[in-house]
């Protein structure tokens, strides 16, 4: 199946979707209206998952267009073994962010907006069509950002996905009453959208610079050009220089320690189908970008940074931890639990070795999954309790037995508990750092982050679900509906699927590998490239050298 | 060779299957027949695998490649030789008797307790045989976590209770704390599996037993030890977490909050016994590392030791039956320490039958005494409850050493081994073993003899079912004879049998003479036991000492965990870290950075002014400073 085409698929519904949602305008019948709409996202969602599937078994055919030859960019889609994960992932949740918005998503009439909008659903006249809108124009932004193959392409895509998740978040996020009095009075909803947005543009603004000098250096915007000249090795000092400017865009994205603090505030604001977006998808387009820029171009400016960033990631990994084990509020505790995962990934992306980095990828896919997972759930009880607070709860798995299960298995997963997905990830990133000369200490502190993770975690299952009923309100708490557990169904299979067989999620990730054996035991100072093959049907693919003078 | 350890794990694998998902549907008794027939058929799956171990036909089964990275790659593979044999026979045997036990015990809960107590208790089997057979120790780990979730799981499995008043726990709160505590120990275990594949480039047992000599003889790592001294050790502290020890036991008390049936099979028979197991399964490196003898002999003891000392105090049934099971566990890593691998597996076996009653005899009286469990209000339960009292009385006499009971083999060979190598341990463990009488005799003066202290209950109580004692029956036969049929005398049945896995060793000449001690201080710790405590009241009981008073407040150990490590970190988190560190100055420079962006803006914007002699003037002012830069002024 074409590239191009599926990339686009979600952003074509999306304006199916607009046109709709105008003309249906006079339909007098609001429900059913609604409805149609979501069904049409989802219907589209799904197509597109479907579709994307197809990628699994071999990565499709590059897409290799002059789209601005003024400037020397063209319009370059490529997939490879990592990327197609990450792909698939984001097909896979979308649906799930339509089916999971169900409930909350609903227009009201113009007049009772802003009384509506304190619900925390959707306000307004076309609210519906607007917000799954916003969520597929997402999509092709997300999907666009793992396939481009040229800067500019690239940093298109890059921008494009913060638009419709700052209207995801600044429109239908949280009613927050509480008004923040930094740069004047606004609403904490609005303060955590702008931070977002102005952090995240922060970092791209020094990654475009990075971007110029590149096409200033090499005379070109086409990745593959670029990363042939980089494979020559640019100027030293330069590639200092860049890695930072890549790098810091990423590390915001990720986000890595010390650039945290936009997450929870985002995370506490947006509305389920967002922070599944932010959690799932975008927080991996930050570790991506690591593993598509900084590593393969500035491979000595990388291998001379990494025990620093490696620091930072341990520190991450520990400190989130820590914070998570004292939030009150459980979207807040989820959204530090990603801190401190996120920290893993980087840290693996650094140590150089294959099973680090699959490690890595693997984990990237897994987090998406068991904390996508864990706010769709959250969101399940928000949607009832309208709080998100641990202490508005307690002895709940008695009034939700379903729940419950789900949510500890859930948990157990982002425990990393061995036979869920969370474990292979963790557990591969802890193995190559470990074998990394003189990076084994790295492993160990990161090591005391699976200890932490038992601690915060469960200490929250015990507060929420465990014990007697507190408070009456939850007295008539429903357990899940037919519609959320077939939401929350396919998250579940795919917790077990990924930690039982890994194997074949790894395998694809160097299916179109190139070069290398590493069965070299205890050898364990390769970098990780990623290089395009020369000719049309070349993948992008992991290729590992040991560096000159190593072993 | 798929079809007989597929006998062992798919018909659990059904059995969870059915019950978690259509559980709350499956009426009752289905539920039970399904938990204990897919137990039973696993049973006889290990079974049926026995006679083939010992022609050798069973060797490592790869089922599918686990995972793969790089130079790393784990197989799902199983390994059934003599060891794993014999750990899968004890494992599903009692296992099979306690599933039926807990058929009568768990007879109050409904459709949905009851299914769910199932399918959690076939999970736990199965992960059980997952570290059992697994073929290296990634897939070791699989199983041990595995289990750790199970013991969560049924730890907390009446996860509604509240803290009772005078409990120092319950159960959801207990269910966390095992698992938190384990994962510490977890951790020292993961690193160990570092450890072993940057040494080995393997996970895999054979291959890393046989390269063992490799690393032996290598540079040393840190503090001046080798490699294998730190492999050893670290795999030692994933045991002393799995296997309660010092100072990682404290989960094993609390985790009495399950219901006793769990308690038996999960916290006495099987799963505590599984770092046993590992140095068992890796006795070629702990023989060559030498940590044995300097480590794990070493905490063996002095739990052993220490705990008889709460054993000793304690006037919960459970409680007693909780402290009894850290020592003897305590025991089994002398044997296994110092290199009496089959010694410390003997008692691993024997205790499996003997606590495993004891545990079920405790779930009798507690089924009798409405949940009450404090001693204090038992007494002269032997006229109520004959079954339950003689098989107590023969599993008491059993884990007290009585001459020709399974205890007795498997006890004296640990304390053989120690006293060829070490007096302070002999002396220390030959102590431990008269305390081990002496609370195991107190607590059978103090419940089942004299008369009642609680005329209520005492009238109330009666025997349990047969689905109960018949349970408790087979295993008072095993609990009296597994000593003598399955030959656990020296050089008797058992050891051949594991002679291929465990490579014994000898250290100077076989003697009487620590028998002679140990059974000596046995018998006087019975006598004690039950001449002290017989027909006491509850005030003469309540009468504590200053000797007394210190372990059964169990040594202050939990409340200085929690005033040095947990609240530090705790308030720390909450205080310095989330409210200071994040929110004053990492989130205050960005929002600094921001304010200033903010600020600039709001002073530049007062260039604006929008009238147009200001912009003239400040035309005027630029020109002037630019000639004057130029230096044309």
């Amino acid at each position: 199946m074409n590239l191009t085409l599926v990339v686009f698929l979600p952003l074509v519904g999306a304006i199916v979707l607009a046109l709709a949602g105008l003309f249906s305008h006079g339909v007098a019948d609001r429900a059913m209206r609604d409805n149609a709409l979501k069904a049409g996202a989802l219907i589209v969602s799904l197509v597109t998952f479907v579709l994307s599937l197809a990628y699994i078994g071999a990565s499709p055919d590059p897409v290799y267009r002059a789209w601005i030859p003024s400037i020397g960019s063209v319009f370059h889609l490529r997939m490879d073994g990592i990327s197609v994960w990450l792909f698939i992932l984001t097909t896979f949740l979308t649906p799930i962010c339509v089916l999971a918005s169900w409930r909350n998503t609903r227009s009201v009439p113009a007049g009772v907006m802003s009384a509506y909008g304190d619900d925390g659903g959707v306000s307004g006249e076309r609210g519906v069509a607007g917000f799954m809108v916003a969520l597929l124009t997402l999509e092709t932004a997300m999907l666009g950002t793992f396939v481009a193959y040229d800067l500019v392409l690239f940093f298109v895509f890059w921008e494009m996905m913060l638009i419709p998740m700052y209207l995801l978040i600044g429109i239908w996020g949280s009613p927050g009453t509480r008004s923040t009095f930094l740069f004047g009075r606004v609403s904490e909803r609005v303060y955590a959208t702008m931070k977002f947005v102005l952090y995240t543009m922060a970092g791209s603004a020094l990654m475009l610079v990075g971007i110029l000098y590149l096409r200033a250096e090499t005379g070109s915007f086409d990745l593959t050009l670029v990363t042939a000249h980089a494979a020559e090795g640019f100027d030293r000092r330069a590639q200092y220089w860049l890695f930072w400017a890549f790098f810091v865009a990423f590390a915001i994205k990720v986000p890595l320690f010390p650039f945290h603090t936009w997450l929870p505030d985002a995370h506490t604001q947006a509305p389920t189908a967002g922070s599944i977006i932010l959690a799932g998808v975008m927080l991996k387009m930050g570790a991506y970008g690591i593993i598509r820029f900084c590593l393969p171009l500035f491979p000595d400016a990388a291998l001379f940074y990494a025990p620093f960033v490696s620091v930072l990631a341990v520190v991450g990994i520990i400190y989130g931890a820590l914070v998570a084990m004292v939030q009150p509020d459980m979207k807040r505790l989820v959204a530090y639990s990603s801190v401190s995962h996120l920290g893993f990934i980087v840290l693996g992306l650094f140590s150089g070795t294959n099973a680090g980095v699959q490690g890595a990828v693997i984990q990237m896919v897994s987090h998406g999954i068991s904390t996508g997972a864990l706010f769709m759930l959250v969101g399940m009880l928000y949607d009832r309790r309208h709080t998100r607070q641990i202490s508005d709860f307690g002895g709940i798995a008695k009034r939700m037995p379903a729940y419950a299960a789900v949510f500890v298995i859930v948990t157990f997963s982002s425990i990393g508990l061995p036979g869920t997905n969370g474990f292979v990830g963790e557990f591969l990133i802890l193995l190559g750092t470990f074998a990394t000369e003189g990076r084994a200490v790295y492993a160990v502190f990161a090591a005391l982050g699976v200890i932490l993770a038992a601690v915060y975690m469960l200490w929250m299952v015990q507060r929420v679900f465990f014990g007697p009923i507190r408070h009456s309100a939850n007295e008539d708490l429903t357990d899940l509906t037919l519609r959320e557990l077939a939401v929350a169904a396919p998250l579940v299979v795919v917790v077990f699927l990924i930690g039982v067989f890994p194997k074949y999620f790894l395998d694809r990730m160097d299916a179109d590998h190139a070069v290398s054996d590493l069965r070299k035991a205890g050898s364990a100072k390769e970098i990780v490239r990623v290089s395009p093959q020369e000719g049309g049907s070349g993948h992008g693919s992991i290729e590992v050298h040991a560096p000159a003078g190593g072993h | 060779m798929l079809a007989p350890t597929a006998l062992l794990f798919l018909p659990l694998l059904a059995g969870v299957l059915i019950n978690g998902l259509l559980g709350a549907k499956l009426p009752k008794w289905f539920s039970a027949a399904l938990g204990c027939g897919a137990m039973g058929a696993s049973f006889l799956g290990a079974l049926i695998v026995v006679p083939l171990v010992s022609g050798g036909a069973v060797g490592d089964q790869v089922l599918w490649t686990w995972m793969a990275a790089g130079s790393f790659s784990v197989d799902v593979a199983l390994k059934y030789d003599a060891l794993s044999c014999v750990m899968a026979l004890i494992i599903t045997g009692v296992s099979f008797l306690i599933h039926i036990y807990a058929a009568g015990y768990m007879s109050h809960e409904d459709e949905r307790g009851l299914s769910r107590f199932y399918t959690y208790l076939n999970l736990f089997v199965f992960s059980m045989l997952v570290l059992v057979l697994g073929n290296n120790y990634a897939l070791m780990f699989v199983g041990w976590e595995g289990v750790g979730l199970c013991s969560y799981l049924l730890i907390g499995f009446w996860y509604d209770r509240e803290r009772k008043t005078g409990d120092s726990t319950y159960p959801s709160q207990a269910a966390k704390k095992a698992f938190i505590v384990n994962r510490i120990g977890d951790f020292g275990f993961l690193i160990a599996i570092f450890l072993m594949f940057t040494t080995f480039g393997t996970l895999q047992f054979d291959a890393i037993f046989s390269n063992a000599q490799i690393a032996e003889g290598g540079p040393a790592l840190m503090w001046g030890k080798p490699v294998l001294w730190w492999i050893t050790a670290l795999l030692f502290v994933g045991a002393i977490g799995k296997s309660a020890q010092i100072p990682l036991y404290v989960w094993l008390p609390d985790a009495m909050q399950g219901p006793t049936p769990v308690s038996a099979l999960i916290h006495a028979a099987t799963m505590v016994t599984a770092g046993v197991y590992m140095v068992a399964r890796s006795n070629v490196l702990y023989t060559l590392a030498g940590t044995g003898p300097s480590l794990v002999a070493p905490v063996g003891i002095i739990t052993a030791a220490f705990a008889a000392t709460m054993a000793l105090t304690s006037f919960d049934f459970k409680g007693v039956l909780a402290y009894s099971t850290v020592s003897q566990l305590g025991y089994m890593f002398v044997g296994v320490g110092l290199g009496a691998y089959g010694a410390g597996v003997a008692h691993l076996m024997t205790h499996a039958f003997f606590k495993g009653l004891l545990f079920l005899t405790a779930g009798s009286v507690l089924h009798a005494m409405r949940d009450v469990g404090d001693i204090r209000r038992m007494g002269g339960l032997s006229r109520k409850m004959p079954i339950t009292f003689v098989t107590f009385v023969v599993a008491a006499l059993a884990i007290a050493g009585f001459p020709f009971l399974s205890g007795f083999f498997s006890k004296d060979a640990i304390l053989l081994a120690a006293y060829q190598q070490s007096q302070w341990m002999f002396w220390l463990g030959a102590i431990a073993a008269g305390l081990t009488a002496l609370y195991m005799f107190r607590l059978l003066a103090i419940a089942f003899l004299g008369q009642s202290r609680d005329q209520k209950l005492f009238d109330a109580a009666h025997e349990s079912p047969w689905v109960m004692t018949l349970p408790l029956i087979v295993l008072a036969v095993l609990s009296a004879t597994a000593g003598a049929v399955l030959g656990l005398h020296e050089d008797g049945l058992f050891y051949r049998f594991l002679a291929d896995v465990l490579n014994a060793e000898h250290h100077g000449t076989t003697t009487m003479t620590p028998m002679f001690i140990s059974v000596a201080l046995g018998l006087a710790g019975m006598v004690v036991g039950i001449l002290i405590y017989r027909g006491k009241s509850v005030d003469q009981l309540n009468r504590g000492n200053a000797i007394s008073a210190l372990p059964r407040a169990k040594w202050y150990v939990d409340e200085a965990y929690d005033a040095a490590i947990v609240r530090p970190i705790h308030e720390a988190s909450r205080w310095v870290l989330w409210r200071f560190v994040d929110k004053w100055i990492i989130d205050g420079i960005v929002n600094a950075s921001a304010g200033a962006v903010y600020a600039v803006g709001g002073v530049l914007r007062n260039v604006q002014t929008g009238v147009v002699q200001t912009y003239a003037a400040l035309i005027l002012a630029g020109a002037v400073v630019l000639l004057f830069v130029k230096g044309l002024l």
